[in-house]
């Protein structure tokens, strides 16, 4: 479904690469986490898949298309098909949850009558049912995360892109959400969720993808938020995977984690 | 459904800028009117040229009833006497210097008079019989004036010999350069509409980020979220221009028709509908304005 061959995104001449020659496949249906610091290249990967902006080399695939050969007025119809959910939530404040939902919809010009029959249906997948009247600032965090999660899959978009969903939600209001993506994830959509929230990938024992300096440090199924892998044989890998100028860390696996939590705060002013 | 949201959309964006829009109107009122005005004093220049200004440049005046000058002592000009000035125009010494000549009947003279003056009230109080038939000649060189002054002044059955040019060339003259300021007065108001409706549309464009954040990610077309910001600019600069061109309309009826139409009933003045032909280049100015500016802006503050 989502496919990178070779991937570098380059945004300043003279800094590292964002992303460093990224190969990567997801395939339909499944339920990935994007994990790594912040400035691991996490965000800009999301960005390519939604051809905001242009890998420097390589090819983006997405459902089989690739994007750069996708002409600036087709890509609307590109990002139909990829719902994506912020840590921000990003609701309309002065419209309701249902035409929050709605809104969607209606800027893609679907009609009425559709909109109608759709919006109570998904507000019911994710769990909002009788709450179509409240506005977003009546809601608690998880319920306006639900929201956004219904308007980003009321087109029926075979992707959902979440860029830290849980980020702003305490742990039991967050494993509420990934009970709402896991049963999208059910419904045959491709879930990729950029995270900084190891409780939920270790509860979720999904495919983990580990970035780091733009670089794939690990792909594994089923895996936790850190690597499982030996310290030793992954204090190899991050340096030949980072190419250059990575100090030789005492214990590797310590600092990760450690970094991980520090920037958890750090990371949400800029997501 | 989609025209539905645009439209909602767009009246959203104008309730929002409500002091911006009203600015937009009022600058584009202002620029389109002095625009206005120049085309109003071009029409009525044409108008004053009446029927023979661009084709002849002197006027040779027949005796008719009323006439008075010492050459019309045996009354209105004789077929004769006709004869004799159109041989005499004919004849080598005179004809070296003409291009051409035209004969004006009395009837075709009321015909030209009842055109130009056809927005007047002195029209119903003449007749063909008041007006003098006439020469018209076209010069092979306008300069040369005096020598058909000096051959037709003194033949008899000639009232008199008019340099049309002469008696018109100064006020136009000065219309124009009035014209001139005017558009150049336009042209600086046109500027700041252009400058004015850019900054609006950003304003309006930031104030939507929101919502055009959010309908970017689903996907919406590029003309679903631009449209409203341009429909905004364009509705403000038409209705600018609907209000400028109601202003000439009232300077056409209400200054030229009702006062300086009576102070000076022996000039013509052009018809407030005349006016009204202004209108749709006025509005197709606005649009085009609005249309382009928007559409600059939105490339920058507006990526889809």
């Amino acid at each position: 479904m989502i496919r990178f061959e070779n991937v570098t995104k380059v945004y300043d001449q003279k800094a590292r690469p964002a992303l460093d020659s990224i190969n990567l496949e997801i395939d339909r249906g499944e339920f990935a986490f994007l994990v790594g610091a912040s400035g691991s290249g996490k965000s800009t990967f999301l960005r390519l898949v939604l051809k905001e902006d242009r890998a420097s080399s390589g090819a983006v695939y997405v459902a089989g298309q690739n994007v750069a050969n996708i002409s600036s007025w087709r890509v609307p119809r590109l990002r139909r098909g990829i719902g994506v959910v912020f840590q921000d939530f990003r609701l309309l404040p002065q419209k309701t949850v249902f035409a929050n939902v709605a809104f969607a919809m209606q800027v893609i010009g679907k009609s009425r009558s559709v909109i109608r029959d759709t919006v109570p249906e998904v507000l019911k997948t994710v769990g909002l049912e009788g709450k179509e009247n409240r506005l977003p600032h009546e809601l608690s965090g998880g319920e306006q995360q639900r929201v956004a999660i219904a308007r980003a899959v009321v087109n029926r978009p075979g992707i959902l892109l979440a860029d830290e969903p849980t980020g702003n939600l305490d742990p039991t209001t967050s494993m509420g959400i990934m009970g709402v993506l896991d049963k999208i994830n059910q419904n045959g959509t491709t879930v990729v969720m950029a995270t900084h929230d190891d409780d939920i990938v270790n509860e979720m024992r999904k495919r983990v993808v580990e970035l780091k300096n733009g670089v794939v440090i690990r792909d594994e199924a089923r895996a936790l938020y850190t690597s499982m892998i030996p310290v030793v044989g992954q204090s190899r890998r991050l340096r030949d995977a980072s190419g250059r100028d990575e100090p030789p860390a005492a214990s590797p696996r310590a600092e990760t984690r450690a970094e991980a939590r520090g920037l958890r705060t750090a990371g949400e002013g800029q997501a | 459904m989609r025209l539905a949201f645009v439209l909602s959309e767009i009246g959203s964006g104008l309730r929002r800028n409500l002091s911006m829009v009203i600015s937009v109107i009022l600058v584009t009122f202002v620029s389109l009117t002095f625009v206005g005005a120049a085309g109003m004093l071009q029409l009525q220049i044409n108008q004053m040229k009446g029927y023979w200004y661009d084709k002849v440049q002197v006027a040779i005046f027949l005796c008719s009833d009323g006439s008075t000058a010492p050459g019309c002592a045996t009354g209105p000009a004789t077929p004769e006497q006709e004869d004799n000035l159109r041989k005499l125009l004919q004849s080598p010494a005179v004809a070296q210097y003409v291009n051409d000549f035209q004969y004006e009947s009395k009837d075709d003279a009321y015909k030209h008079f009842k055109e130009q003056f056809s927005n007047s009230p002195i029209v119903d109080s003449v007749t063909p019989d008041q007006l003098p038939a006439s020469f018209r000649i076209n010069m092979k060189d306008p300069e040369k004036y005096e020598i058909i002054s000096e051959t037709f002044s003194s033949q008899a059955g000639v009232e008199t010999v008019i340099d049309q040019r002469q008696l018109l060339e100064r006020l136009f003259s000065a219309m124009n350069a009035a014209s001139l300021v005017a558009v150049s007065i336009a042209g600086v108001m046109i500027i700041c509409a252009i400058l004015l409706i850019a900054t609006t549309i950003r304003l309006s464009a930031f104030s939507r980020r929101r919502e055009t954040g959010i309908m970017r990610l689903v996907g919406a077309s590029k003309m679903v979220i631009q449209l409203p910001f341009i429909l905004e600019g364009v509705i403000a600069a038409v209705i600018g221009a609907a209000l400028a061109s109601g202003t000439l309309w009232a300077v056409a009826h209400f200054f030229l028709g009702e006062v300086l139409s009576k102070q000076y009933p022996d000039t013509a003045f052009i018809s407030p509908g005349q006016t009204l032909m202004l209108a749709p280049a006025l509005i197709g100015l606005g649009v085009v304005l609005a249309g382009i500016s928007s559409l600059l802006t939105l490339r920058r503050y507006l990526r889809v």
